[in-house]
């Protein structure tokens, strides 16, 4: 049995806050676009879709009470069709497509719609608590720091510098400027209102004037946070070699904060022709890894090459990568640790210019990696997030 | 009514008042024995319907300072015991609270810790305002909390952020500020006021509620569970890590029951506390830390280590000569103490510099609002400049503090003793040139005793007190007798190179150019040091003593010729100084020192000794810095050269910082295991060579199971 995935479609990104486009739109509202549309664009039967997986992060207020059904439920496709919401903080998105592939390859089901949503702009990143952060008896013993401070620690230890860090910020919005001016963006659709407006037809954050110098006169973002609230000296407990933390991380090499959601159909063999569709990727690999989670974001480069074990591959069989860009320095690190040329990563920019809706963001980026795949006629691609609490998750796709 | 602990009356305004005057105690404690009978009496008065309310007051100069750490031992080794006591106490005094009568607490004297719990569980609380009354909650310096309500409660007065500041930093606050912090509610100026002011207070409020019993009970600035509570308690967190590297459990704790209880209704936090309470008074940090903390350094303070036949020796005279800096703060330290002291120096200009150091810090002092000009007047009168040997006439003791030189030592030496009186005491303040030594110059070396203080005098509270080969007990009786009337804390030594203290710091940096030289990048040789909870790395601290003092104190020591592993140091602090690199004072050491800037490591430094970060893991890094002090102070008690373990423990955390939460140097064999401690040292002598050597007698207490702590004479006679 295998897991092909069918399509993977994404909303544009809103920016994140108060002036973003779409901070009026709810996040149901936003999962339920995306699949509304998946069945509009393949007409294929809704009773054949069992369940479906979202991501999401911030899982209260809006994002409560089991967004997937909720929108499952709005969506339309009937009373039949289940939701269950997780939560792998930023892998989310792709961890759902994981766990649909993992139905399916196992038989218990036959077709799956997995993806996430996150309205950041509506549910403030991290007002969910949690006992990661604030119980002491994690905290404290784990040398648990905010991830700025992880990133900036990436950094120093492995020796990236804000020029670095920069360059990579630059090169994302670049990157993502020429996708869009080619509109390489193809598995993207508009978020509309009640009426059938255009609220947003484009990613929002992406900024065609942005300078490496524009970048280099921004302030640092987690510095005074460092030290004013000991989180430097914390990070230093883990890892005494580091005599002070380089803080490079602004807000221009670093993910932008929006609203979006993304979803992908996944499916056996058998769903495919009872839907009349074609499958765009076989699943070939997925893995989870944890590390460190004082660095924290670090996780990408062992949970490649976990999955690229798991396909019997190496490095070199990968085609295009998308490793999120959470932080300038964890792409730079990935490729860093896996020798891999920035010429096959994010080449269509990453969430330094687009955004990081957390949720969503892994299924996100599967769709922006099959997009490119076929536009370059390559044929295997590797998607890879880090994720709080030191893990790293990554999946393995080969074209059909 | 009247017992041992308090007199309960009752006034015709139907007002009890319950003055506390314990008389076996030494103060007023928080006692099982006191509470039991206290709330007894609340009890009964909530229930006398003649009462209209209870004032809590104290027949002592102090209203109680706190609970009675003694007791902690009577507590058992059962925690479901020990909860089960403990959650007793709270729920009676759960139900004066909650009995529907105002007892108001009338603070006229010190109210820390137990005491000031008691306050707490009193729905008013006035305080006399003056300012050598003190409230707080201490607890956290000697590795415990407050127990008794104080973790649950203090966050509904002040927000969580004061509060913790107050329980983690245990600030003992003057009566002002804690009305300003929401501690009390108001302030008297007199007996007579504070008494009517709470009789009129509860005229006014018949049935009062507590702040956690309101129907809609809130934390001033909002509680854990808000943006604002994340962000407050995140950084709190983040912050005693930095500072405590999460080595204080009580501390830890303190947030713990915060985090776990603020929500909850107040009994159940209360519980979460009475089961964090008695977690930690369990731990051995807590334990070492009332052992040598408070118990040792409380009778030390006292004088303990005084020969006891001998009588008091009283100096009202005493001289100094060298009016550097040592004996400048001697002078200063010795003044305030109300002796009068005369300060030599080779110059009159000199002398007056040396006095200038006094001008100075009470000027300081008089500024912040902590000294008169009228008192900082009348103790510069006690200090007479001089550049007359002669001066010396007339003192009770002599303190030496000239340059670290024999010859010069002996020159001063004979010097005064020309005209000392023949039985009083000499003493030389020299921190590393042995005094049997320095009492060869002497006529009269029974007399001719070290006393060695630590810089800067008016900071450092320790004393050591160095007997040489000749000293008799009246000169040690002497050198203990001054020290605690300067109201500092003596530790007796015997001779040796280094004394005790200079010694075992002495290893400290050593093994720290050690593993530079082997390669192991500094800032984690600093950091680790830090996060195992020294005060400075053992680079920085070089920095600050000096390098080419480590040069001269080397060259002057004859072992050198013959110690490889003195030869290695040496060779080390030569390669630095070849390089410009001596000290902190001259801007260049291991560290850079930029002008207003933050120090940091030297970058040359990866040239003279190149490193990487795999060189040698984090627990061997750790273990061979302070393991290594700790065999050494092992060594001065084999020797003789400690008589007692809780001198190397107090010496060790006042001298040099070694941290407290291990107990001290000596009880840090205990703290990481003595068997654990044998086999460590064995691997790295293996390793690292010889200085790694286990005394045979160590050996044989880790094989027999025993504390270090059950040292004895004999262990040393097996040596």
């Amino acid at each position: 049995m295998q897991a092909y995935i069918y399509d993977a479609i994404r909303t544009v990104r809103g920016k994140g806050n108060k002036k973003g486009a779409m901070m009026g739109v709810t996040p149901v509202s936003l999962a339920t676009q995306v699949l509304k549309e998946l069945r509009q664009k393949h007409d294929f039967d809704p009773e054949l879709v069992e369940d479906v997986i979202l991501g999401c992060v911030t899982q209260i207020g809006d994002q409560g009470a089991n967004i997937a059904k909720t929108a499952a439920q709005l969506s339309g496709y009937g009373d039949h069709l289940c939701g269950v919401s997780l939560n792998r903080f930023c892998g989310s998105g792709l961890e759902a497509i994981n766990q649909a592939a993992a139905y399916v390859k196992s038989g218990f089901s036959e077709l799956l719609i997995a993806g996430g949503v996150e309205s950041m702009s509506r549910v403030k990143m991290g007002s969910d608590g949690g006992a990661m952060m604030l119980d002491p008896t994690v905290a404290i013993n784990g040398n648990i720091v905010p991830q700025g401070i992880s990133a900036d620690l990436i950094a120093t230890k492995y020796g990236f510098s804000r020029k670095d860090a920069d360059e990579l910020g630059y090169h994302s919005q670049m990157r993502a400027i020429q996708a869009e001016k080619e509109g390489r963006f193809i598995s993207r659709i508009p978020v509309k209102d009640v009426n059938g407006i255009d609220i947003l037809n484009t990613d929002e954050n992406i900024r065609p004037n942005t300078t490496v110098e524009g970048l280099a006169s921004l302030q640092p973002s987690f510095a005074m946070m460092g030290a004013m609230a000991g989180f430097d000296a914390v990070a230093i407990n883990r890892y005494p070699e580091v005599e002070e933390i380089n803080h490079i991380h602004h807000a221009g090499n670093s993910s932008a904060i929006v609203d979006g959601a993304a979803v992908a159909l996944i499916g056996s063999k058998e769903a495919g022709e009872k839907m009349g569709l074609n499958p765009r990727a076989i699943v070939k690999a997925v893995a989870v890894y944890g590390t460190d989670p004082t660095i924290m974001l670090t996780g990408p480069a062992p949970a490649s090459r976990k999955a690229l074990k798991q396909a019997g591959m190496s490095v070199s069989d990968i085609d295009l990568f998308e490793v999120n860009e959470a932080f300038a320095a964890v792409p730079l690190r990935f490729m860093q640790d896996m020798g891999v040329s920035y010429d096959k990563v994010n080449v269509n920019g990453g969430a330094i210019a687009l955004g990081h809706p957390l949720g969503a963001t892994g299924c996100m980026l599967m769709g922006t990696l099959l997009d490119e795949l076929e536009r370059q006629n390559k044929t295997t691609g590797l998607v890879t997030l880090c994720i709080g609490g030191g893990m790293g998750i990554a999946t393995i796709v080969e074209r059909i | 009514m009247k017992n041992e602990y308090f007199e309960y009356t009752v006034g015709e305004d139907g007002i009890a008042i319950i003055t506390i005057d314990q008389v076996n105690n030494p103060t007023n404690l928080f006692s099982f024995g006191f509470i039991q009978e206290y709330q007894q009496a609340a009890l009964a008065a909530i229930a006398d319907d003649t009462v209209s309310g209870v004032i809590v007051t104290s027949g002592q100069r102090m209203f109680m300072p706190g609970a009675d750490l003694r007791e902690l031992k009577t507590l058992g080794a059962d925690p479901e015991n020990q909860f089960r006591e403990t959650m007793k106490v709270h729920q009676q005094f759960r139900a004066i609270e909650t009995g529907g009568k105002p007892f108001v607490a009338a603070i006229n004297g010190t109210a820390m810790g137990g005491g000031l719990e008691l306050c707490l569980t009193c729905h008013h609380r006035i305080a006399i305002n003056h300012p050598k009354i003190k409230l707080g909650f201490p607890e956290a310096k000697v590795g415990l909390l407050p127990g008794g309500g104080g973790v649950a409660k203090t966050p509904y007065l002040m927000g969580i952020q004061n509060a913790l500041t107050y329980l983690l930093q245990g600030l003992e606050v003057r009566p002002d500020k804690a009305l300003k912090d929401g501690l009390i509610h108001d302030l008297a100026t007199s007996q007579e006021e504070l008494m009517a002011k709470a009789k009129q207070w509860i005229s006014e409020n018949p049935n009062p509620v507590q702040p956690w019993d309101e129907k809609k009970k809130r934390i001033p600035g909002g509680g854990l569970q808000t943006p604002n509570g994340f962000q407050t308690f995140m950084g709190v967190m983040g912050n005693l890590n930095k500072m405590t590297h999460g080595n204080y459990p009580g501390m830890n704790y303190i947030l713990k029951i915060t985090h776990d209880g603020l929500s909850l209704p107040i009994d159940r936090a209360l519980e979460i506390e009475a089961r964090y309470f008695i977690k930690v008074a369990g731990t051995k940090e807590a334990k070492n830390m009332i052992r040598t903390g408070f118990m040792e350094m409380q009778a030390a303070k006292k004088g303990k280590a005084r020969p006891k036949n001998e009588p008091k020796y009283e100096v009202k005279k005493l001289g100094i000569l060298g009016a550097g800096m040592m004996g400048a703060g001697i002078a200063y330290v010795s003044a305030r103490a109300g002796m009068d002291v005369v300060l030599k120096d080779v110059t009159m200009e000199g002398a007056e510099r040396g006095k200038d150091y006094s001008r100075k810090l009470l000027q300081k002092k008089i500024a912040k609002g902590r000294s008169t000009q009228e008192k900082a007047d009348t103790l510069l009168a006690k200090i007479h400049t001089t550049a007359d040997p002669k001066a010396m006439e007339g003192c009770d003791l002599v303190i030496e503090a000239v340059f670290e030189n024999v010859e010069l030592k002996a020159k001063v030496t004979k010097e005064t003793e020309a005209v000392l009186d023949a039985s009083k005491v000499y003493a030389s303040n020299t921190s590393t040139i042995p005094i049997t030594l320095l009492a060869k110059a002497s006529d009269r070396p029974e007399y001719f005793i070290g006393i060695h203080f630590f810089s800067p005098v008016d900071r450092m509270p320790l004393v050591e007190i160095i007997v040489g080969e000749k000293t008799e007990s009246k000169a040690i009786a002497a050198a203990v007798d001054y020290t605690v009337a300067i109201g500092k804390i003596p530790i007796v030594v015997n001779d040796s190179r280094g004394f005790y203290t200079s010694r075992c710091f002495g290893t400290f940096v050593n093994e720290g150019m050690y593993l530079l030289e082997e390669g192991v990048p500094p800032a984690m040789i600093e950091n680790i040091a830090k996060q195992k909870g020294m005060p400075v790395g053992p680079l920085a601290v070089h920095d600050e003593v000096t390098l080419t003092l480590s040069k001269h104190i080397m060259d002057s020591d004859p072992r050198k010729a013959t110690s490889p592993e003195m030869q290695r140091a040496y060779a080390i602090v030569s390669k630095m100084i070849d390089n410009g690199r001596t000290s902190k004072k001259d801007g260049a050491g291991f560290y850079e020192y930029p002008k207003g800037g933050k120090k940091k490591l030297w970058e040359g430094l990866g040239d003279l000794f190149p490193s990487r970060v795999d060189a040698l893991d984090k627990t061997t890094v750790a273990k061979r810095l302070l393991h290594r002090q700790a065999l050494e102070a092992y060594r001065c008690l084999e020797e003789g050269v400690l008589n007692t373990v809780a001198d190397g423990d107090i010496g060790s955390v006042l001298g040099w910082g070694f941290p407290i939460f291990t107990g001290g140097a000596l009880s840090y064999i205990d703290f990481v295991g003595i068997q654990n401690f044998v086999a460590d040292c064995d691997n790295f002598k293996a390793q690292y060579g010889d200085r790694w050597q286990v005394p045979a007698s160590l050996r044989a207490m880790a094989e027999g199971g025993k504390s270090i702590h059950q040292f004895k004479q004999q262990a040393r006679a097996t040596a």
